[in-house]
C-alpha cells in the first residue's frame, strides 16, 4: 500500500462512528475475507461435534443451535421473553433518561446546584449496577421494581453527566450574543441551547441505552424468572447449551440493532443540526 | 462499560497561600449533602425511628470488617479477588494488545478478523458466564477466563484505535526515512499509540474488576468479594452486602487514581502537542 492510500485511510477514519466505518469500506471483493474466519470456526465446530469429540452438553453442533434458535423463535419462546425484556428496558430507559436530562440540565445551568449535588452524584456513580443488585434484592426482593430501578440508574448516570456537560460547554459568547439580541426564551432554547447541546446529550443517551442493555442482562441473569437473560440461565441449568448459545446470539443481535439504530439517528440529527465552530 | 469521566478524580487544586477552606464554597457545598445524610443515618438508627433489620447503623458498618465473625472474612475475600483480577487481566490485556497491534498494522488482518471481533463484542460480557461455566466449571478457571475476556475487548479496541489515529504525516516520514519494520513499530507505532493503549488498560482494569466481582457473584464457588456479597444477601445481612458494595466501588476508584497518576507520569515526554 502506498502512502497516499494510507493517508486517505487515516483521514477517512476520523468518523466518530468507527464501529460502522468498515461497513462503508465494504466492496463486493471484501465481503469474502471477513467471512473466512467465522466459516472456518463453524466448520471446525461442526466437525468437532459430528466426530463426537466433545459431548453435546459441552458443545452442541451448530446445526442443533440453529434448529433450537428456529424452534425458540417459532414457538414464541424468544418473542415472549424479549417482550418482557424490552418492556423493562423501555420503562427503565424512559425514567432514567428523563430524570437524567432534568438533573443534568439543572446542574449545567446552576453552578451552585452542581457544587452541592455533583460530588455525591459522582461518588454514587462509582458503584456499578452489579453492586446495586444485591442491595436492591434485599430491599425489594425479586420484584419488577428491582429491574426497573437498575435499568433506570444505568441510564440516569450517563445522561446526567452528558447533559450537564453539554450545557456547560455552550460557548460563552453565544450566550452573550443571545442576550444582546434579546432572544425570546423559546427561540433561545430552539436556536441555541438545543442545537449546541444535542451532540453531547445524544452521546450520553447512546451510552445510556448500551448501559441499560448490559444491566438488563445482568439483572435478568441474577434475579429474574423470565426474560432473555433468564432464558440463558435456564438453558444452562438444563445443560442445554444450544439454548445458551441461541440466547447469546439473540443478545448480540439486539445489542447490535440498538446501537445501529441510535448511530443512524445520531447521523440523521447531526445532519439537521448545523455544525458549530 | 464504565464511564471513566465520572470516576476520574477531581483535579486537586493548587493551594496558593493557606487559602481558608471556607473561602472555597465548592468544597463545603460538596460535603453538605453527604454530611447531612450521615447525620440523618446516625440519628435514625440511634433513635430507632425505623425498625427494620435492613437498616444497619453506621458505626456497626465501620466496625464490621474488624470485629464481626462474618465481616472479618472480607480481607481474605479481597485478597482472592485481587489475585484473580491480576491473573485474568494479565492474560486478557496481553492478548488484547497483541490483537490490537495486529489489526492496526495489517490491513488484511483487520479485514479478516476485525468484523468477527466486532461481532463477538456485541454479546454482552455477562452473557458469556453460562457458557463458560458449562465449559470450565464453577471454579477459578471459569472466572479467570471471564476476567480475561472483560480485559480483552477494551485493550484490543483502544490499541487498534491508537494505531489508527497516528497522524498520516508521521507514517510518511517513517516511509521517507526508510525505517525498518521493527524500527517503525518501536519508534513510531508503539509510542504513537501509547496514550490510547493506556486508556484501554485503564478501562480494561475497571471492567476486569467488575468482571471479577460479577463472576464471583454469579458462580458462587470459592472466596472473593462477589461471593462475600452473595453470602450476605442469602443471610439477609445488609451490612455485609453494603461492605461488599463499598469495597467494589473503592477498588474501582483506587484503580482509576493509580492509573491516572502512573500514566500521566509515563507520558510526561509527550507534553503538549506543538
Amino acid at each position: 500500500m502506498n502512502i497516499r492510500t494510507m493517508a486517505q485511510r487515516q483521514i477517512g477514519a476520523g468518523s466518530s462512528n468507527w464501529q460502522w466505518s468498515w461497513l462503508g469500506a465494504l466492496r463486493p471483493g471484501h465481503l469474502v475475507l471477513p467471512l473466512l474466519l467465522p466459516a472456518a470456526v463453524l466448520l471446525a465446530w461442526q466437525l468437532t461435534a459430528a466426530q463426537g469429540w466433545l459431548p453435546v452438553q459441552i458443545l452442541p453442533p451448530p446445526s442443533l443451535v440453529f434448529s433450537t434458535l428456529v424452534d425458540l423463535i417459532r414457538d414464541g419462546e424468544i418473542a415472549a421473553n424479549l417482550k418482557i425484556s424490552l418492556w423493562r428496558i423501555s420503562i427503565g430507559f424512559a425514567i432514567g433518561t428523563s430524570a437524567g436530562l432534568l438533573l443534568g440540565a439543572l446542574m449545567g445551568i446552576s453552578k451552585t446546584l452542581d457544587d452541592y449535588v455533583g460530588p455525591i452524584f459522582k461518588a454514587l456513580a462509582q458503584v456499578p449496577s452489579l453492586g446495586w443488585v444485591p442491595v436492591l434484592i434485599l430491599i425489594f426482593g425479586l420484584d419488577e421494581a428491582l429491574k426497573l430501578i437498575i435499568i433506570a440508574k444505568a441510564c440516569f448516570v450517563p445522561t446526567t453527566l452528558a447533559t450537564s456537560q453539554g450545557i456547560r460547554n455552550i460557548p460563552r459568547h453565544y450566550l452573550e450574543v443571545a442576550r444582546v439580541m434579546m432572544l425570546p426564551r423559546l427561540l433561545f432554547l430552539r436556536k441555541l441551547v438545543i442545537p449546541a447541546t444535542l451532540p453531547t446529550v445524544f452521546g450520553g443517551i447512546r451510552l445510556a441505552l448500551s448501559h441499560a442493555w448490559i444491566s438488563l442482562i445482568v439483572v435478568e441473569m441474577l434475579a429474574a424468572t423470565e426474560g432473555v437473560g433468564y432464558m440463558m440461565v435456564w438453558g444452562r441449568t438444563l445443560f442445554q447449551i444450544d439454548i445458551v448459545i441461541a440466547g447469546m446470539i439473540v443478545i448480540g443481535v439486539i445489542g447490535l440493532a440498538m446501537d445501529f439504530g441510535l448511530s443512524w439517528t445520531e447521523r440523521r440529527l447531526s445532519r439537521w443540526v448545523p455544525r458549530h465552530g | 462499560m464504565v464511564d471513566l469521566s465520572a470516576s476520574l478524580p477531581p483535579r486537586t487544586r493548587a493551594r496558593t497561600s493557606a487559602a481558608s477552606w471556607w473561602e472555597r464554597p465548592a468544597l463545603w457545598r460538596g460535603l453538605a449533602i453527604p454530611v447531612a445524610l450521615l447525620i440523618a443515618w446516625f440519628v435514625v438508627t440511634r433513635l430507632g425511628l425505623i425498625s427494620s433489620h435492613l437498616l444497619v447503623s453506621p458505626e456497626k458498618l465501620v466496625a464490621l470488617p474488624f470485629v464481626d465473625e462474618a465481616g472479618r472474612h472480607v480481607w481474605f475475600a479481597l485478597g482472592e479477588s485481587v489475585v484473580r483480577l491480576v491473573a485474568g487481566f494479565a492474560i486478557g490485556a496481553t492478548a488484547g494488545i497483541a490483537l490490537g497491534l495486529l489489526l492496526g498494522t495489517s490491513q488484511a488482518a483487520n479485514r479478516a478478523i476485525g468484523p468477527s471481533v466486532n461481532g463477538l463484542r456485541q454479546i454482552t460480557l455477562f452473557a458469556w458466564i453460562p457458557l463458560l461455566t458449562a465449559w470450565f466449571g464453577n471454579g477459578d478457571s471459569s472466572k479467570i477466563v471471564y476476567i480475561a475476556l472483560s480485559a480483552f475487548f477494551p485493550t484490543a479496541l483502544n490499541t487498534y484505535e491508537g494505531l489508527r489515529t497516528i497522524p498520516a504525516h508521521y507514517l510518511e516520514v517513517a516511509r521517507v526515512l526508510q525505517l525498518s519494520w521493527r524500527q517503525r513499530i518501536v519508534r513510531l507505532l508503539l509510542p504513537g499509540a501509547l496514550p490510547s493503549i493506556f486508556i484501554g488498560i485503564q478501562i480494561a482494569l475497571i471492567t476486569a474488576w467488575i468482571g471479577t466481582v460479577g463472576s464471583e457473584y454469579a458462580m458462587g464457588v470459592g472466596r472473593g468479594i462477589g461471593t462475600f456479597m452473595a453470602g450476605g444477601r442469602e443471610q439477609f445481612r445488609m451490612d455485609v452486602v453494603l461492605l461488599g458494595v463499598i469495597i467494589l466501588a473503592v477498588v474501582g476508584y483506587v484503580i482509576n487514581v493509580i492509573c491516572g497518576r502512573v500514566f500521566r507520569r509515563l507520558l510526561h515526554w509527550q507534553g503538549s502537542p506543538s
